[in-house]
């Protein structure tokens, strides 16, 4: 054959997190930091209900939305920690993880040419899925000196006439930075202005170490342009069992439904009804697991300061994102002499975007057994380099 | 910080003081203090260790008792369990709601010396009314902490 292929696919680069997983995965007995999911089990109550429907024969397709069991189970949990309602016959859609929910949400809304703006650092599909939906992603680079949160500021100068949406990936997966009401309040003003959508990522919604987490559709105005995205990977440590929703208006959603039911047709059925018992028996097991992160994290950036190893206090997610400028290297180049030299594996910031450039992602979804050798390895790498210079 | 300065030495009680402050972000005096206090109040009863005999070669056989007994005036069941629970060889001692009133259970060296402490110690009490013994063949699981499992990490290395 010899006939070309999509050029649109052909020209998305591969995403930066390979090229280091090839090389950490040649090193057996490498410690990795290097992971973007929990490290805890599904909560067995759940994992039993998943069972359970398999053994009553529940393996038959659900409707192109999901379980309506299901959405109902979403709408009350919005309602009881965001006080957002939305209807669960037609505002809310199960998708198969939060992935596919920004990819369909992206295609809903995008004409080719449309501007998608993505504050980076970022989880490494939106620019991908923004380019397959032909939008023209426009990056803000976040800054360090603002803990890497967006601000009212630096959207105005990103905004075009071509501008249709932005997206809100907070709390931040690599930075851990998190969006508190006041910062929210700012960013509506702008998208109200403008009258653009927002794509809000909230996979990590469960994972705050300050306040608890604010929706940007709780704030005024902002539910009927906001598509709200959340799943139960993180929360509920249900990586593999692909489950995600959406929540907005329901002339999005029915659009999205659309390319759900010709591409997916609908997300596994077993994963659906284990997600209703996570949502009315599992508030527990969170709360459980986000201690166990929270001590983590004030473990990590203890260790950091005990090395002088620069970092802002992320109060979001399982990530901690600190500098390693003061040592004249790349990200890639630290990250790679760190894995050869120590064994321990962490991504590279850049990985994430142009602006991760001098940062390193650590994540905390990791035993304290294990962190503790890690930040032991770190010290004497760092202080290894210190000498030398 | 009290809920979650115990669930952490519930599960580790050798875990360093300082490494404690940092988990729970409190100064190291702090929590020094609160312990204490946890100590004098008797929240916290002790500091064991947890350990699975059945990879050693010391014999050790345990035995969970029900126990019925007739409950005496003024008292109620507190007497009568004071008088098991006084036995070294008891490990434990609760009051049960349900079919039966005490659950006692026991360890010792042998079948015979369980037998031995049912037939001639507990049974022979005046308000023992009746007794079941059963006796463990196996642990899986004690004090949350399930025996033989190592954990594997199945993830892949780096992920987004």
């Amino acid at each position: 054959m010899t006939k070309p292929l999509s050029k649109l696919v052909e020209e998305i680069k591969p995403s930066g997190i390979r090229k280091f997983f090839d090389i950490v995965s040649e090193m057996k007995d490498a410690i990795s930091l290097g992971v973007g999911e929990p490290d805890f089990d599904t909560p067995w109550h759940i994992r039993d209900e998943g069972i359970y429907a398999l053994e009553k024969g529940k393996t038959f397709y659900t409707s192109n939305a999901g379980l309506k069991e299901l959405r109902e189970e979403i709408c009350k949990y919005l309602k009881r920690t965001q006080n957002i309602e939305y209807n669960p016959l037609n505002e809310v859609i199960i998708t198969v993880g939060g992935s596919e929910a920004i990819d369909i949400g992206l295609r809903a809304v995008i004409n080719s040419g449309d501007e998608v703006i993505i504050p980076q650092p970022a989880y490494v599909s939106y620019e991908p899925c923004a380019l397959l939906a032909g939008a023209k992603p426009v990056i803000i680079d976040l800054k360090a000196e603002n803990e890497f949160r967006l601000t009212a500021e630096e959207l105005e100068n990103a905004i075009t006439d071509k501008t249709k949406v932005l997206i809100l990936p907070f709390p931040n997966n690599p930075t851990g930075a998190i969006m508190e009401r006041k910062d929210l309040e700012e960013i509506a003003k702008v998208v109200i202005k403008h009258d653009i959508y927002v794509m809000s990522d909230e996979i990590y919604s469960e994972l705050t170490y300050k306040d608890k987490h604010v929706s940007i559709a709780s704030i005024e105005g902002m539910q009927e342009r906001t598509i709200l995205i959340n799943g139960f990977s993180k929360a509920y440590a249900m990586t593999g069992w692909r489950l995600g929703y959406a929540c907005g208006p329901e002339k999005i959603i029915k659009q999205m439904t659309k390319i759900h039911q010709f591409a997916i047709m609908c997300a596994p059925t077993t994963s659906q009804y284990a997600a209703v018992e996570a949502l009315r028996n599992g508030d527990d097991d969170v709360k459980e697991m986000k201690n166990a992160y929270n001590q983590r994290r004030r473990f990590l950036l203890n260790a950091f300061k005990e090395m002088n190893l620069e970092c802002f206090e992320p109060y979001g997610a399982f990530y901690v994102f600190p500098c390693i400028k003061e040592f004249g290297m790349t990200s890639e180049e630290f990250a790679t002499k760190f894995l050869e030299e120590e064994k321990v594996a962490a991504v590279p910031g850049n990985a994430f975007g142009n602006s991760g450039e001098g940062y390193l992602r650590i994540s905390y979804a990791y035993s304290l057994d294990n962190l503790k050798i890690a930040m032991e390895r770190l010290k004497r790498f760092v202080e290894k380099l210190r000498n030398k210079s | 910080m009290r809920e979650e300065l115990l669930s952490l030495i519930e599960k580790n009680s050798r875990i360093d003081l300082k490494e404690l402050a940092v988990l729970l972000g409190k100064d190291e005096i702090d929590v020094v203090n609160e312990i204490s206090k946890l100590e004098a109040e008797g929240i916290i009863c002790g500091y064991h260790t947890l350990i699975n005999w059945e990879k050693t070669s010391i014999d050790k056989v345990n035995a969970l008792i029900e126990v019925k007994v007739t409950p005496q005036r003024g008292q109620g069941f507190d007497k009568i369990a004071e008088r098991i629970y006084n036995y070294p060889e008891v490990r434990a001692v609760y009051l049960i709601s349900g079919g039966y009133d005490l659950l006692v259970i026991l360890e010792e060296k042998s079948l015979r010396e369980i037998a031995n402490f049912v037939s001639d110690k507990l049974s022979t009490l005046d308000s023992v009314l009746s007794t079941a013994t059963h006796f463990v063949l196996k642990k899986y699981k004690d004090h949350g902490t399930i025996f033989d499992k190592k954990k594997i990490d199945e993830r892949e290395v780096i992920t987004p």
